[in-house]
């Protein structure tokens, strides 16, 4: 074992760091203090800054656009970003579909579809979750029957992230209707102004809208948009979320959060003084703090980890876990250092159609949108598999239960 | 001690009921959250002529003498069914706060047109930067001529945007006094905002107002208050105690309709489990909030720790079943269309609501331990 940081890490993440600092627009990096429902034109004016230098998809192969970097290198990259405060990216296209695309797709896909992933010319959304199937995710019904050199896709997903503003939706379909569950399952990419495909937009607690639903009706999808083989999409599925392990412990993002807290607890006043030096509020944020370092340092076991490590691969299930349930737990604690205006409902963004007429007299830029955060992050321990199912499969397979 | 209600309170329970089911669709709600108000005044009106504002006061006071029982029988009725009128900030927090200031003209009149319903009225506070210290002022009053001017900055001013009347507290050199103000007054600005949960409330800035009158003088207007938060509080926790009921009843509904993995939700045990902790800590929080309202009665310390002990309970109760029901309903718990949301919010603002978990347990900190609550 050996605990230190390599000289030459220390030096790429000084590199990262100039760069992020020369290249962030200064407009996008100040909304980026409220960071959560990144804005469309800020992302993609983003992507194509990164894009430019090659940095869109570091985790992708580097023939297809992405780098040779190492694990630690990628997670300090996210790292960088996350402290600079740059626009959340598109996941679906980077961090999902991507990765299988470069897996499992015919060079033509490739060459046709990962080009304007990483320049952040065309968005995509992911389709799997559907009214019946969510935790259950092979019982989705949505289907795909063939027809002549198309399918023909009827049914409908939901809770469909950024469908709204998506160009295209990566699904899964049955294909199959007697084979066994997980086996009838295709990985399908759809253009979303093919006729027959609507959305309905659903606002959630946070007051905006994020989510959707999608109905297919009749869609004529080609055939050349079917991922890898037919009937293999569940396998394409698992390897997407196995790719996204150590991401969704939102470790960089909660560390961002523990800096907004610190912020603005340091200008929360109470009558003992600012609140970052009462007992209490100082107790919680040093917990939260121990415990996001934890994680830091699973995640840099994980991420140190070969193929055939048990040890650090059962680390792996516990990031998305533990991960989600600090990530909300920051959240409620940045509410929390707002004092009374910690229960405010406050816009999320300036171009937010849903921005409340009526605002609460708040000026720090780093408040704005931090109640209807904690109010998402509700979500943390819902969406990319429940806590339940997360512990069910610890239980099952690292427990042998 | 008798744990189960009188004909009278029954009454009230069963009355209660009946107006919220009568009253309150989601749809119903809905509308009525959206309007400029946030609620109904027609409802108001309603809950005035059903006799329901001075429940709680003594005869002598214009009420009906249900005492804090009664209040707390409505508020949780209206928790269970997340009811927006103005109870809590008219007829608990202004209404005790009153009905515990010395007596004038001025005072009774206002007493009489609340019960009646014919006044909204909004108490001015609560300061950001009190973190929860309900005896933290630094609004000012000064002398002018046989009146007063005003100077200070009120924050989540429960009622604010529609009261006709607000009892602002500020301070002068002999304490904190209680004055009246209208808000439409020159120099009077309320800038009114949605809390998370829809409800309206607002910020209120003094800048030089002039209050002819104090309700109570600099030096006796602290006391009041603290009993009107304290009838508040007590009010809150019943609220919460209805929506969590509520939320519990709804999730448990929920988890036996809703399938996956070729059986209902109910059937796993991770999801009884988490159901059975639920209850667990509604059942608590009643348990306390009879304590609490006890309490009220009990001398200074005694009271400071029985309240504040009730509210750090309710608090941290009210977050942990109102994360667990959207938790076990799965992505539809997130939606604004679907009810276990609304009561979401409603818990999250009351968790906050006069203080948070922290701010309470450190005042049970800051009182001497002369009493065990409970047990005296
Ligand atoms: C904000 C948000 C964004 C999302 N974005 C997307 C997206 O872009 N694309 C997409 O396809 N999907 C998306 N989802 C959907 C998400 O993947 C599902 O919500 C998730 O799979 C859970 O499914 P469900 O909501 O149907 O809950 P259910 O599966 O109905 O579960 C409800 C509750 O029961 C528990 N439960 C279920 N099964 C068991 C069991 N066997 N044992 C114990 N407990 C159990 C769950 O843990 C949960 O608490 C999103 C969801 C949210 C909230």
């Amino acid at each position: 074992m050996d605990f230190n940081i390599a000289h030459e890490i220390h030096a790429f993440r000084s590199e990262v760091r100039e760069f992020i600092e020369a290249a962030l627009p200064a407009d996008i990096s100040r909304r980026g203090r409220h960071d959560y429902h990144s804005r469309r034109d800020d992302v993609q004016r983003w992507m194509k800054i990164l894009n430019k230098r090659g940095w869109s998809a570091p985790h992708w192969p580097a023939h297809l656009g992405g780098t040779d970097w190492s694990p630690l290198q990628r997670y300090i990259f996210q790292d960088e970003l996350r402290r600079a405060r740059a626009p959340v990216l598109d996941r679906c296209g980077l961090d999902l579909l991507g990765p299988v695309v470069c897996a499992f797709g015919t060079p033509e896909q490739q060459a046709r579809h990962l080009p304007p992933i990483l320049n952040g010319d065309l968005w995509w959304a992911q389709g799997f979750s559907e009214p019946n199937a969510g935790s259950d995710l092979a019982s989705l019904k949505t289907r795909a029957d063939l027809d002549g050199d198309h399918f023909i896709v009827n049914g409908q997903k939901t809770w469909t992230t950024e469908a709204h503003f998506a160009d295209w939706i990566f699904a899964l379909v049955r294909t199959d209707q007697v084979a066994k569950p997980q086996a009838g399952i295709s990985f399908l990419l759809i253009d979303m102004t093919t006729p027959g495909v609507t959305r309905r937009p659903i606002w959630s607690i946070d007051g905006a809208n994020t989510l959707n639903e999608v109905f297919f009706e009749d869609v004529r999808v080609p055939i050349a948009n079917l991922v890898g083989q037919a009937g293999h999409g569940w396998s394409y599925a698992k390897f997407l979320l196995a790719h996204e392990r150590t991401t969704s412990s939102v470790v960089s993002h909660t560390k961002r959060d523990i800096e907004q807290i610190r912020h603005l607890a340091t200008l929360a006043k109470t009558p003992a003084g600012p609140l970052i030096g009462t007992h209490a509020f100082a107790t919680k944020l040093a917990k939260l703090e121990a415990e996001v370092i934890a994680l830091e340092w699973s995640v840099l076991r994980v991420l140190h980890a070969s193929e055939g490590d048990a040890a650090g691969n059962s680390v792996a299930s516990l990031l998305k876990l533990r991960g989600s349930e600090l990530s909300e737990r920051a959240a409620l604690l940045a509410a929390e250092a707002l004092g009374d205006h910690g229960v405010a409902a406050m816009p999320l963004s300036e171009s937010d159609d849903a921005t409340p007429k009526e605002l609460p007299p708040i000026e720090d830029d780093e408040a704005i949108g931090v109640s209807a955060k904690a109010m998402f992050r509700r979500a943390a321990t819902i969406y990319g598999g429940a806590s339940e199912v997360q512990r069910t499969i610890i239980a099952k397979s690292i427990l042998g239960l | 001690m008798d744990f189960t209600l009188t004909a009278e309170q029954q009454a009230l329970a069963d009355s209660v009921h009946r107006f919220y089911e009568r009253e309150y669709s989601f749809e119903s709600r809905k509308r009525r959250l959206a309007s400029a108000d946030g609620f109904s005044r027609d409802l108001w009106r309603a809950i005035a002529d059903l006799g329901w504002i001075g429940a709680a006061l003594s005869e002598e006071d214009g009420g009906f003498g249900g005492g804090p029982i009664g209040n707390a029988l409505i508020m949780e009725g209206f928790g269970r069914a997340l009811v927006l009128e103005p109870f809590l900030s008219t007829a608990i927090l202004s209404l005790q706060t009153l009905a515990h200031a010395p007596c004038s003209a001025v005072r009774d009149r206002l007493l009489e047109d609340i019960v009646a319903g014919k006044v909204l009225v909004a108490l001015a506070h609560g300061e950001t930067a009190a973190n929860g210290d309900a005896e933290y002022v630094e609004a000012v009053a000064a002398r002018r001529g046989a009146g007063w001017t005003l100077q200070g900055h009120k924050s989540l001013v429960l009622g604010s945007p529609s009261a006709d009347v607000l009892l602002v507290t500020a301070k002068a050199e002999a304490g904190i006094g209680l004055f009246l103000v209208d808000p439409a007054a020159p120099n009077v600005r309320v800038q009114a905002y949605k809390t998370l949960d829809g409800c309206r409330v607002g910020d209120v800035w003094l800048d030089d107002v002039v209050a002819e009158e104090a309700l109570a003088r600099p030096g006796s207007g602290l006391a009041p208050v603290l009993r009107g938060l304290d009838h508040a509080l007590v009010g809150v926790c019943a609220e919460a105690v209805g929506a969590m009921s509520a939320a519990l009843t709804l999730t448990r509904d929920y988890v036996k309709l809703r399938r996956q993995f070729g059986a209902a939700l109910s059937d796993f045990q991770a999801v009884q489990h988490r159901m059975a902790d639920m209850l667990v800590e509604l059942e608590l929080s009643r348990s306390i909030l009879y304590q609490g309202i006890a309490g009220l009665a009990s001398p200074n310390e005694q009271r400071i720790r029985a309240i504040s002990a009730m509210k750090a309970i309710t608090s941290s109760a009210a977050m942990f079943v109102g994360r667990n029901a959207v938790q076990l309903h799965g992505a539809i718990g997130m939606t604004e269309d679907y009810a276990i949301g609304h009561y979401y919010r409603r818990l999250f603002v009351i968790a906050h609501l006069f203080g948070n978990e922290s701010a309470h347990l450190d005042r049970i900190v800051r009182t001497p331990a002369t009493f065990w609550p409970a047990v005296s």
